[in-house]
């Protein structure tokens, strides 16, 4: 892969990541070591299907939670939480006025 | 964003750009439709090793005059001759306020409407498949032209159809070391449809061309994932082989059970079935006029086989009535294919008994296979355990019970996909046209 | 081939169910038929909530003595059942509303129901994501929500337990004068059948004054803590002069999954369960009114279901004239999951010949049979509370 394009930086369940462009917020999860969702019996999950049919790769993206990661590319400054951090799963971004 | 349009494709796969580019160069006002940011579908997603057909389809299309609509999902057909597509994500750029202000729920009225839905993997439940790493073929395959490093990554590609060989092979390339390419074929299955592959020189070609690229996992028959192993992780699995089981460590599972036609939007439109599929005739019009199907939904056939499906279409929808019959006639030619390829891919019963009591099957609601057991229909086990009422709207779940247990879905209701509440209102403000929204789609919403 | 039994109870839904389950612990021999399977009908299209209601004092009696049977049920419901005790806010948009708020406050207190009025201020404190300013509202913290279902199935798992039969899926060809035919060519016979077939009854008594009243109903995906309490609104001034049209109003409720449940439209003469764009299109404005954001949620699933309508919006329970045989336990228009359990306790007492725990009179099918017809007049000019 050319190495010349500046890499994105963004977060994952609040550490940086850098990634290529054209990187998708699913494989930035993955590479970030993370489970992208916590099932409701309390299971980590990741992608199952990769096109935005099965709902696993479900993040909070900026505070908007239930977005496809697999459908959606990384942008710089990006903000992810999945399931298995806190913010994920109090849904404290929704609480803003 | 309310336009209309002579052709509204839907899919912008090898199908659905197809057909777009053929009724624009027809010089008709065409949009494509696709939830992906970029055309090219699942077969074509963009990234490295894209094959020249698909560079060529692509550049095409670009060139064309078609409205491309990506990044936007189709969730209802509200009356005859109209769609309704909500971006399908919503991202910074809106600060954290309100989605309301930047949001645009566009109606696309059309004349003609070319449905290329395309199709997804089948997945099948067995102990350890809803651990992270465990996922699709198609979907390690997407993953990793999403950015996924899998050099060095032990892969264990697994299920059915020609997608596993052709992920494993890519997979390779990328530097990927492929453990196992296990198909659930028996070697007599495979054999035979090799055997017809005679006939499609192309497809030979492109076949051989994969053994090789993954010549070192011979590729087993009659084998298939009974387990997978890992904390938290996917850290081995265990195949089995006729009596033969045995472990292999591996850090991703690629495992996906041929493919399962894309038919919802069909279905709410009103155009019957057929085994499965959409009903086309040879035109590939639907049982509702001035709707047509080209691709994976009337039968799986394959990239070649798509294109020109989304070209038939296309010259039928746009009145070229005797270029498509010329076409047509050379889609009858490969109907045989596709045939012996559902032939090939035709699940072993055996797989029925792989998922074991506490083994989930739908995956949203995390709903036991002994819990689905004891139900006697879909929509019993939907009301009684949950079982496909998550967000998937039982497209993961319903594809396996339906295997499991000879479950029938049941008719399908706007939205097809889960769509913003202000969506839904915002495809019922359409004052002019009550009485069309309450006598439409009366056949399949029961 | 045939079976005799004391009781043949007609359609598992909530309200057969709980039949069944009353009838069997009373030691009666009780069968149940359902063309489907338990809770296929309108339990399983319905909201859910375990509310007291006002309309007339006949529906607050009954509301209130059902809602205190769920209560004094709930420690025994099993998860599934998804009893969540949230209460409802009834939340006033104005000064007029807020009279309304404390003529509910007043009522409820003299029926022996504990209710809170809310300000403005404490409103929004109470629920963030309701718009601003709203004039406050009446919190009723002894309603729940649940999930019918599976209330229905664990009623019918506790008839069984006591020795009641379910046969299904099982179509009834008739059922009069102490027979019940099914489609397989089966008689049952029993000195007693009821006919708890909701919105489905007339198709066996097409005399019964009930017609279907569809509504719609949207899910979204899990938000929890978008909203903690059941929100409906005191729109009952604005809608009592609009009830002849089809009709929405504000109703949502928080799931114990963290989905929030959308309702409500009212709509007559709809015969087909297509989902009516409009009418839902409709529905959710009105929802976003009260809470903006909800714009922002995934729907996952929109459905609609029949209510059982009848004319004074009370259901039919007890005999039935004309047959000695007949009895009903149907008609419960919006709060057949609210009543499901008072109308069991009523109708055996009826049908047993006890003293009824509360005046069985409002609620007796007879009610229709004694004066002239007015039916049709009573439907079109009967005012709405709200719509459960």
């Amino acid at each position: 892969m050319p190495e010349t394009v500046r890499p994105l930086v963004l977060s994952v369940n609040g550490a940086p990541i850098a990634v290529q462009p054209g990187t998708t917020v699913a494989a930035a999860v993955l590479m970030a070591g993370a489970a992208t969702r916590i099932s409701i019996a309390g299971e980590p999950r990741a992608p199952l299907c990769g096109m935005g049919i099965c709902f696993e790769c479900r993040v909070t993206i900026d505070g908007v939670p239930h977005q496809r990661s697999c459908q959606i590319l990384c942008r710089s400054g990006m903000q992810i939480d999945t399931g298995s951090s806190k913010a994920g799963e109090d849904y404290a971004s929704w609480r803003r006025a | 964003m309310r336009e209309q349009f002579d052709i509204v494709v839907v899919g912008a796969g090898p199908a659905g750009i197809a057909a777009a580019v053929t009724a624009a160069e027809a010089g008709l006002r065409v949009a494509v439709v696709d939830d992906n940011s970029a055309p090219g579908g699942q077969i074509w997603r963009s990234g490295a090793h894209l094959p020249r057909a698909a560079q060529h389809w692509i550049a095409r299309l670009q060139r064309s005059s078609v409205v491309p609509l990506h990044g936007r999902r189709v969730f209802d057909a509200p009356e005859p001759n109209l769609l309704c597509a909500e971006p399908s994500a919503f991202l910074s750029a809106l600060n954290g306020s309100s989605l309301g202000a930047n949001y645009d729920c566009a109606e696309l009225r059309f004349t003609k409407l070319i449905l290329a839905t395309g199709a997804r993997e089948r997945f099948l439940p067995f102990p350890g498949w809803t651990l992270p790493n465990v996922m699709g073929a198609g979907a390690l395959d997407a993953l990793v032209r999403g950015g996924l490093p899998i050099a060095r990554k032990r892969v264990v590609v697994a299920g059915t159809g020609p997608l596993l060989l052709a992920v494993a092979a890519h997979l390779a390339r990328r530097g990927a070391r492929i453990a196992a390419v296990c198909e659930q074929a028996s070697f007599t299955q495979i054999v035979r449809f090799a055997a017809r592959l005679l006939f499609e020189p192309q497809k030979l070609a492109q076949g051989a061309g994969y053994a090789l690229a993954v010549r070192s996992a011979r590729l087993r028959t009659g084998c298939w994932p009974v387990a997978a192993h890992g904390a938290g992780r996917l850290r081995a699995v265990t195949l089995r082989q006729g009596n033969n089981l045995w472990d292999i460590d591996c850090d991703y599972l690629a495992c996906g059970f041929h493919l399962v036609p894309n038919i919802e939007l069909p279905a709410l439109l009103g155009c019957s079935p057929a085994g499965g599929f959409v009903a086309v005739n040879e035109l590939l019009e639907t049982s509702v006029p001035g709707i047509y199907c080209a691709g994976e939904p009337t039968g799986i056939g394959g990239v070649e086989l798509a294109l020109l499906e989304g070209e038939i279409a296309a010259c039928a929808a746009s009145g070229q009535t005797a270029r498509a019959q010329n076409l047509a006639r050379r889609r009858c030619r490969k109907i045989p294919f596709v045939r012996a390829l559902e032939r090939a891919c035709a699940l072993d019963p055996q797989l029925r008994s792989l998922p074991v009591d506490d083994t989930l099957v739908c995956r949203c609601e995390d709903v036991t296979y002994a819990a689905l057991r004891a139900r006697s229909n879909w929509r019993e086990a939907k009301l009684h355990t949950r079982c496909g009422m998550g967000p998937c709207q039982g497209r993961i779940c319903g594809a396996a019970a339906e295997f499991l247990f000879g479950w029938n879905a049941d008719s399908v209701r706007p939205p097809v996909f889960p769509a913003l509440v202000s969506s839904l209102a915002s495809a019922g403000a359409r004052d002019e046209s009550l009485a069309a929204a309450s006598s439409h789609n009366s056949k399949e919403n029961r | 081939m045939s079976s005799t039994a004391d009781v043949v109870v007609l359609g598992a839904g909530i309200v057969g169910a709980a039949c069944a389950r009353e009838c069997a612990a009373r030691g009666l021999k009780t069968l149940v038929v359902d063309s489907g399977f338990v809770g296929c009908g309108a339990t399983a299209a319905g909201m859910g909530h375990i509310v007291v209601m006002d309309d007339s004092s006949a529906q607050l009696a009954l509301t209130r003595y059902a809602q205190q049977l769920w209560l004094a049920l709930s420690p025994e419901l099993p998860p599934e059942v998804e009893f969540e005790p949230c209460g409802t806010l009834w939340v006033a948009d104005d000064a007029e509303e807020m009279e309304e708020v404390r003529r509910k406050h007043a009522l409820y207190a003299s029926a022996g129901i504990g209710s809170e009025i809310l300000d403005a201020h404490a409103l929004a404190e109470a629920e963030p994501q309701l718009r601003r300013p709203l004039a406050g509202a009446l919190l009723v913290p002894s309603d729940a929500v649940l999930y019918p279902p599976a209330a229905a199935a664990f009623l019918m798992r506790a008839a069984m337990q006591a020795g009641a039969l379910l046969l299904a899926p099982q179509k009834v060809l008739s059922a009069e004068k102490g027979c019940v035919r099914l489609a397989s060519g089966e008689e049952l016979h029993a000195a007693r059948i009821v006919n708890a077939c909701g919105a489905e009854s007339v198709a066996l008594l097409p005399e019964l004054p009930i017609r279907k009243r569809k509504g719609h109903l949207v899910i979204t995906d899990r938000y929890p803590g978008f909203i903690r309490r059941q929100l409906v609104e005191l729109g009952y001034l604005r809608s009592a002069h609009a009830v002849a049209a089809d009709s929405v109003a504000f109703n949502v409720q928080p799931r114990r999954t963290g989905q929030v449940l959308i309702g409500s439209s009212r709509e007559f003469g709809a015969e087909d369960a297509t989902i009516h764009r409009a009418l839902l299109g409709a529905m959710v404005a009105r929802a976003q009114q009260y809470l903006p954001r909800l714009a922002d949620l995934h729907a996952i699933r929109v459905w609609t279901g029949f209510r059982a309508a009848t004319p004074d919006k009370l259901p039919l329970i007890g005999p039935w004239p004309k047959d000695d045989s007949l009895f009903l336990a149907t008609g419960h228009e919006g709060l057949g999951i609210t009543t499901s359990l008072a109308t069991a306790k009523l109708l055996v007492a009826l049908l047993l010949g006890e003293d009824p725990p509360i005046p069985a009179e409002p609620y007796l099918p007879a009610r229709f049979l004694s004066g002239s017809a007015q039916e049709d007049g009573v439907f079109a000019h009967a005012p709405e509370q709200s719509h459960a």
